[in-house]
C-alpha cells in the first residue's frame, strides 16, 4: 500500500543519516593544547540509526498517520460549537478582562519577588506587542525594526536622567512622543513600499538605531551603555533604602514599615500593569473610531481605500506613529526596570519575538496578542532546565502552531460596527 | 461638470494617453468605451489624479484638479467605482457603506445608507454579511452604494458589468439609469459598448489613446465603424 513511498522514504532516512552522523557522532575533546576527533559511543551511533529507522517508517506509512492525525480536531469539542452572538460575547469578554486586571492587581502581594519581576517583562512585552499589533495585526505594515521605538523610548528616558536628572514620571510623556515622532519619521520615506520591501526598510531602521546608539560613544556611552536610571518615585517618595534626591522622601520611612526591596519591584509592576492597560484600552477604542476602520480598510484594498477620498500617507503614518508611540511607552518602563541599558537589549532578534507574540496571538486580536506575550515570555523561564533546548522547543511550539492554528492563538474576531439607529 | 482639455498621461516614458479631450455636461450618462488597452482606465485614473497629467487640464465644477492629490480629488464631489469592484471583504456591508461616507457626519451616513438600501434591497438583506462572501452582482451593488456614500455629483464606474451574468448587468444599468434621474452624472466605461451606449446620452470612442469618435449615444450605435469594431458587425 506504500509502496510508492517507498523510495521517498529511503532518500529521507540516508538524509537523516547523513545530516545527524557528522553532528553527533563525532566529538572534538581538547587533550591538553591539542584537540582530538573521537568517535562517539555505541548508544549514539544506535540512536542515530533509530532517528533514521523512524524516519524511514513514518515517511513509507505518512498518509495513514497524516490522514489519522487529521482526524484529531473533530474530537475537540468545541470545534462544532455555534459562535457567541457578538452582544454577548463582547460582555463575556469584558467581563473576563475585568477579572483579570483585579486578579493581576492583588497577585504581587502574593507571588514572590522573582516572579512579579518576569511579570513586569511579561507587561512590556504585551505593551509592544500591542503596539506592533497596531501597524502589523491592523495596518498591515510588516515592521521588522519596531524595536528601533523601543530603543527610542528607554534610551530617551535614560539621557534625560544622565544629563538633566528628569524623573520617570516627565520622562515616560517624552519619550513616548520621541518614539512617536521616530515612528513619523521613518514613516515617511516608506510610504511608497509594501509587503517585503517595507519590512527590509524597517529592518535597515531598526539596525541604524543600533548602530547609532552604539557608536555615539560620547552620548550614550556606546556599548557601555547608560546605568543609574532613577526608579520611578510615587509621589517623591523613593523607593530605595536610603534617598538619593534632596527633597524626597523614601517610601518605608513614610509609612514607617521595614524596607524591603519587594516594594519597588511590586511598585514597577503595578505602573507596567496600568501602562498596560492603558494601552490596551487606548488601542482598542482606536480600533472602534474611523481611524481604525480606515486603517482596516487600507490593509484590505488600498485602491479602495483611496478611491474613496482617504490619504495613504495620512493612514499609514497613524499607524506608524501610535504603534511607535506605546513602544515609546514600554522603553521608558523597561530602562527604568533595568536601571541599565545598551544597545544590546534592542537587536533585531527583539523585533523577531515581538513579531512573534503577534503573529501567534493572531494578527489584529488583542486577546489573542495578551496570551501570546505571556506565554513567549513565560515558556522559556519554565524551560529553564532544559536550557540548552530552549530555542528547539520554541521553535518546535511554532512550527505546531502554523501547522494546527495558522491564524493565531485567538483569531481576530472583528467587532461589527452597526449604525444606531434613532427610532 | 467635467472637462479633460487636451490631457496627456505618461506611465514612465511611454505615453498613453495622446491628447483626449473629454467633456461631460452636468445631468447626463457620458459613456466611454474601447478596446483593451486603449487607455480607458488611464483616463478615469488621470480625472482621479493616480497619474497626474503630464500635460493639459482636467477641471471638475469649474476647478483645476489637474496636480490635486487623489485624496483631495475623491473629497470634492467625485466618486468612483473602481474597476473589480474592489470591496472590502472582511468588513461587512454595512461596514463597507461607512467607509464610503468616510468624511460625513453621522446623520448623513444615516441619510445616505438609507438612500442606497432604497435603491439595492438586497444590500439590505445582507447588511451585516461579509462583503466576500456576497456574489459579484451583489458585490457590485455594494462598490456602487459604497461611491453613493459620499452623496457625490458625478460618479464614474470602471466596467461595472465585468465579470457578471447579463441578468445582472441589466439590472446595474438600470440602476445607472435612476442615478441620472436623481441628478447624478455619470461617466461609465465599458467594453460592454451596446449597453453602455444605448444608455448613455453622449459616448466617446478611445483608442490606442486618442478619441476617435464623439457623438450621442444613438448614433454611435448606429455608426457602421462602431458596429464593426465593438458590436460584432
Amino acid at each position: 500500500m506504500a509502496a510508492h513511498n517507498l523510495k521517498h522514504a529511503l532518500f529521507c532516512a540516508i538524509i537523516t543519516l547523513v545530516i545527524s552522523y557528522p553532528i553527533l557522532g563525532f566529538n572534538l575533546e581538547s587533550e591538553g593544547t591539542s584537540i582530538i576527533l573521537e568517535g562517539a559511543g555505541a548508544t549514539t551511533i544506535l540512536g542515530v540509526l533509530l532517528a533514521a529507522v523512524i524516519v524511514f517508517l513514518f515517511q513509507l506509512f505518512r498518509d495513514s498517520v497524516m490522514g489519522s492525525l487529521r482526524q484529531l480536531p473533530a474530537i475537540n469539542p468545541l470545534a462544532n460549537r455555534k459562535p457567541m452572538e457578538q452582544s454577548k460575547r463582547l460582555r463575556l469578554e469584558s467581563t473576563l478582562l475585568t477579572l483579570m486586571i483585579i486578579g493581576a492587581l492583588i497577585w504581587p502581594f502574593l507571588a514572590s519577588r522573582g516572579a512579579v519581576d518576569l511579570a513586569t517583562l511579561v507587561l512590556i512585552y504585551i505593551m509592544l506587542a500591542l503596539g506592533l499589533n497596531v501597524v502589523v495585526g491592523l495596518a498591515g505594515l510588516l515592521d521588522l525594526g519596531y524595536v528601533a521605538f523601543y530603543a527610542v523610548g528607554a534610551y530617551t528616558f535614560a539621557l534625560l536622567s544622565q544629563y538633566y536628572g528628569v524623573s520617570f514620571w516627565f520622562a515616560l510623556p517624552i519619550g513616548a512622543l520621541l518614539a512617536a515622532l521616530f515612528g513619523l519619521v521613518l514613516g515617511f520615506p516608506v510610504l511608497r513600499l509594501r509587503g517585503d520591501y517595507l519590512a527590509i526598510v524597517t529592518l535597515g531602521f531598526g539596525e541604524i538605531i543600533r548602530i547609532l546608539l552604539n557608536n555615539m560613544t560620547s552620548l550614550t556611552g556606546g556599548p557601555n551603555g547608560i546605568g543609574g536610571i532613577p526608579d520611578p518615585t510615587l509621589f517623591g517618595m523613593e523607593f530605595g533604602r536610603r534617598v538619593k534626591e534632596e527633597g524626597n522622601t523614601s517610601f518605608h520611612e513614610t509609612f514607617g514599615i521595614a524596607y524591603s526591596g519587594e516594594h519597588k519591584v511590586i511598585f514597577l509592576y503595578l505602573i507596567a500593569l496600568v501602562l498596560a492597560v492603558i494601552t490596551a484600552v487606548a488601542i482598542r477604542r482606536l480600533m472602534r473610531m474611523p481611524v481604525g476602520r480606515a486603517w482596516e480598510a487600507l490593509r484590505e484594498d488600498e485602491i479602495a481605500a483611496k478611491s474613496l477620498g482617504l490619504s495613504r500617507t495620512a493612514v499609514k503614518l497613524s499607524a506608524f506613529t501610535i504603534g511607535a508611540f506605546f513602544a515609546g511607552f514600554a522603553g521608558t518602563v523597561f530602562a527604568s526596570k533595568q536601571g541599565f541599558i545598551s544597545p544590546e537589549s534592542f537587536v533585531f532578534l527583539e523585533s523577531a519575538i515581538i513579531l512573534a507574540i503577534v503573529v501567534l496571538g493572531g494578527m489584529g486580536s488583542q486577546m489573542g496578542v495578551i496570551l501570546a506575550a505571556i506565554a513567549v515570555t513565560i515558556l522559556p523561564e519554565l524551560a529553564r532546565e532544559f536550557s540548552e533546548y530552549r530555542m528547539l522547543i520554541f521553535g518546535a511550539a511554532m512550527v505546531l502552531m502554523m501547522v494546527w492554528r495558522p491564524q493565531g492563538l485567538m483569531p481576530m474576531r472583528r467587532i461589527h460596527i452597526e449604525l444606531k439607529r434613532q427610532e | 461638470m467635467l472637462v479633460l482639455e487636451d490631457v496627456h498621461t505618461h506611465y514612465g516614458k511611454i505615453e498613453a494617453l495622446h491628447g483626449v479631450s473629454v467633456e461631460v455636461e452636468k445631468g447626463e450618462i457620458v459613456s466611454l468605451i474601447g478596446a483593451n488597452g486603449a487607455g480607458k482606465t488611464t483616463l478615469l485614473m488621470t480625472v482621479c489624479g493616480n497619474p497626474q497629467a503630464t500635460s493639459g487640464r482636467v477641471i471638475f465644477q469649474g476647478r483645476d484638479i489637474t496636480r490635486e492629490m487623489t485624496s483631495n480629488i475623491m473629497r470634492s464631489g467625485i466618486a468612483i467605482v473602481p474597476e473589480g469592484r474592489r470591496v472590502f471583504s472582511g468588513l461587512t456591508v454595512e461596514e463597507n457603506l461607512h467607509m464610503g461616507g468616510f468624511f460625513n457626519t453621522k446623520p448623513e451616513i444615516r441619510k445616505s445608507q438609507d438612500h442606497v438600501y432604497e435603491l439595492f434591497p438586497r444590500l439590505k438583506e445582507r447588511e451585516h454579511q461579509r462583503a466576500g462572501t456576497m456574489s459579484g452582482g451583489e458585490q457590485q451593488m455594494l462598490a456602487i452604494g459604497r461611491a453613493l456614500m459620499s452623496r457625490p455629483n458625478m460618479i464614474i464606474l470602471d466596467e461595472p458589468s465585468l465579470g457578471l451574468a447579463p441578468l445582472v448587468i441589466k439590472q446595474i444599468f438600470e440602476i445607472i439609469g435612476k442615478l441620472r434621474e436623481e441628478g447624478i452624472t455619470v461617466f461609465l466605461v465599458e467594453q460592454n459598448a451596446h449597453q453602455a451606449l444605448n444608455l448613455a446620452d453622449r459616448g466617446y470612442v478611445l483608442e490606442t489613446g486618442r478619441i476617435r469618435l464623439h457623438d450621442t449615444g444613438k448614433n454611435l450605435l448606429a455608426n457602421p465603424d462602431v458596429q464593426n469594431a465593438y458590436l460584432g458587425g
